[in-house]
């Protein structure tokens, strides 16, 4: 049988009816990305080795980077959980066209924020005493609970999609695990909802039972500090924009079509909706803990803020910028349906996010709180940025072997079939 | 907000008009238990200190100027931040006396604790202890050194609570009625100012708990409801003012 040798090395391994670049481009592009994640291991050898002190952390600052980043990541790649609740408990069926990225997506952000936590816990052999003696008191030992069982649940939604790869799929019993484990999938997605909001909100949670940090310091419901709820929809806020914005990248460096735009705009709506319900309550929070945490800790609203650094910009940037003008194009159909206007909404929304992690997490400790305390600054120091550029490498390093292998763009055929036509 | 309640408190009593911020109390607190030197002290906040003194100034131009020095240990809250959030429990508030524990054997180091901590009284081990020149020979025998990856933090010399404990055990007397002076902290051994007052704040023939009843002792951010186990006394009222936040239009309490 002759072979056609004008096809990549590896097109046996493609999904059916799909083409992907040549594999000497493809590994050149692993190539570089290998480059960044050889830094980003020798950042995390030198952690290792030597300790945290080779970090830009200190005892102010025992939150920096890493933990902010992890926030982030697992708020953005809420796209899993929440897509998986929509498609498969409320059946939004269209939504099929995109949950595969939203799982894979989901996993990577999971699985590299453990390995950040790897890194950023100070004895991380005794990572499994958070089971062994854990105190149920504690907001961070739910997180540890939920997080380390919904990566177990995104392992489980993950493998489906490895063994649906063109030819893994040609063994029977492969064939039929993949198969069983999409028949099960609606437990898996409710299964993984539940983990999700919990340790969502937990982290939220984290800071809001703080009462010897009135910046971030909030009242609730129950147990449940308010922040609980805030992180939980402003994930499901962000997520599937995230995911959308991750798939438009892919189209832009690949060249093809994978999600059609009336998914990604529908994903757009649906961030946009819950972006509205979140920014509801954050306003009220924000009002509250102006009127009333901040005067019965002795504190003004102006004595948060320092400098530039710390300054209102960051929570105006958050609350308008990041938060009201991208809600806005969202939920109103004709910007929606704007590219341009759609693709800044959904990085504003991402980027509102990222800021509301990082001033709970670090603008938090540098606020003194003790009146002849000062304010301190925190600026991450190589090793930080090193092992926190591994875990993008990481991720798309899982991201590119997906997309070239496995079968996730359901759409991809027929959308490339029609711009070819 | 519960407040766990002991038999035994110890507490301290600290006179911040009797300071002079000698630091004193440092150097002996990181001799007593066992504190490696750091190699790069340059940086502050990334130096260990269980008790550090912090200066408190009024803000006013000569001849008004006047400062203060505040000597801050772990503040050993009735109440503490720290206590509940820690996934592992490796501190607690559940020994007689009312020391707040840490074991760092348990502890993970995911700092947790120092961001709920406003006093900043504890400290991570951001590198492994280095003891240089034989230094290792004149470590405390009776405390254990930590760890890189830890946090730690002042146990109020907690290993000399045992120590007098096993000696009133050996000399026939009840170890949970000792005499006052029997068990103090290493800083207030070393205050050359007898600044430091140290005993039980639930025995009221201890100094510390009349010196705590004054009208002019004050806790640090008392109205965060930490319920602390340390008293700063000053007669000065801009220091007190100092001890909390307070909005403008607000009058320091007491």
């Amino acid at each position: 049988m002759g072979k056609n040798y004008s096809l990549p090395a590896d097109h046996e391994l493609f999904p059916e009816g799909t083409t992907r670049c040549s594999l000497t481009k493809f590994s050149v592009w692993m190539g570089l990305v290998g480059a960044v994640a050889l830094w980003g291991l020798y950042a995390a050898f030198r952690v290792l080795a030597e300790g945290l002190g080779v970090t830009g952390l200190d005892d102010y600052f025992g939150f920096g980077l890493w933990i902010t980043f992890d926030l982030a990541v697992i708020a953005l790649g809420a796209g899993a959980f929440f897509t998986g609740l929509l498609r498969y408990i409320l059946n939004i069926d269209p939504l099929k066209n995109i949950i595969n990225l939203t799982v894979i997506i989901g996993f990577i952000c999971y699985s590299g924020a453990m390995l950040i936590l790897v890194l950023d816990v100070g004895q991380p052999i005794r990572a499994w005493f958070g089971y062994w003696h854990a105190n149920v008191h504690s907001m961070l030992t739910e997180v540890i609970f939920c997080i380390t069982c919904y990566l177990i649940v995104l392992i489980i939604e993950y493998i489906p999609l490895i063994l649906e790869q063109k030819q893994l799929n040609r063994i029977p019993i492969l064939h039929h695990l993949a198969h069983n484990l999409h028949v099960w999938m609606p437990l898996f997605a409710g299964i993984g909802a539940f983990l999700s909001t919990f340790h969502q909100g937990s982290l939220g949670g984290m800071y809001g039972v703080l009462f010897g940090r009135p910046y971030v310091l909030r009242d609730g419901f129950f147990i449940w500090p308010w922040t609980f709820f805030l992180f939980v929809i402003s994930a499901v806020g962000s997520g599937p924009v995230f995911t959308v914005l991750i798939a438009t990248l892919m189209e832009k460096m690949t060249g093809k079509k994978l999600v059609s735009w009336e998914i990604k705009t529908l994903m757009g709506k649906i961030a946009g909706a819950m972006l509205l319900v979140y920014l509801v309550f954050k306003f009220a929070d924000t009002y509250a803990w102006v009127v009333d945490v901040l005067p019965r800790s002795g504190l003004t609203f102006d004595q948060n803020f320092y400098q530039t650094i710390y300054g209102k910009w960051l929570l105006w940037s958050e609350l308008f910028l990041c938060g009201v003008v991208p809600c806005a194009i969202l939920l109103t159909p004709k910007l929606r349906n704007n590219p341009a206007l759609f693709y800044s909404a959904a990085l504003l929304d991402c980027i509102g996010i990222t800021i509301n992690r990082y001033v709970f997490t670090v603008q938090a400790l540098a606020m003194p709180v003790m009146p002849f305390d000062t304010w301190e600054t925190y600026n991450p120091n190589w090793a930080e940025w090193g092992a926190t550029a591994l875990v993008l490498a990481y991720g798309a390093i899982v991201l590119s072997l997906s997309y070239r292998y496995l079968p996730i763009f359901p759409q991809e055929r027929a959308l490339n079939a029609t711009k070819s036509s | 907000m519960e407040t766990k309640e002991f038999t035994i408190k110890w507490g301290m009593a600290i006179d911040l008009d009797k300071c002079t911020g000698c630091g004193a109390c440092m150097v002996a607190c990181q001799a007593e238990n066992n504190l490696a030197p750091i190699a790069d002290a340059s940086n502050k906040i990334k130096v260990m200190n269980w008790i550090t003194v912090y200066e408190l100034s009024n803000g006013k131009p000569y001849p008004e100027h006047d400062v203060a020095y505040l000597p801050r240990p772990c503040q050993q809250c009735g109440h503490p931040p720290c206590v509940s959030v820690c996934p592992v429990i490796a501190t607690d508030k559940n020994e007689e006396g009312g020391i707040v524990s840490q074991v760092t054997p348990r502890c993970i180091g995911c700092r947790y604790c120092m961001a709920a901590c406003p006093y900043h009284a504890r400290y991570f081990n951001w590198r492994d202890p280095v003891w240089p020149g034989g230094l290792e020979k004149a470590l405390t025998p009776d405390v254990s050194v930590r760890p890189r990856g830890v946090v730690e933090k002042c146990t109020f010399c907690h290993h000399r609570w045992m120590a007098a404990k096993d000696k009133a055990i050996v000399e026939g007397r009840d170890p949970m009625d000792l005499a006052e002076g029997e068990y103090v902290t290493s800083c207030t051994e070393a205050c050359p100012n007898g600044a430091i007052t140290f005993g039980d704040l639930n025995n009221e023939d201890h100094e510390v708990a009349k010196l705590a009843s004054s009208k002019y002792a004050h806790r640090l951010l008392e109205r965060l409801g930490a319920d602390t186990q340390v008293y700063y006394v000053s007669r000065r009222e801009w220091v007190l003012r100092q001890l909390d936040n307070y909005l403008e239009d607000e009058k320091v309490k007491g």
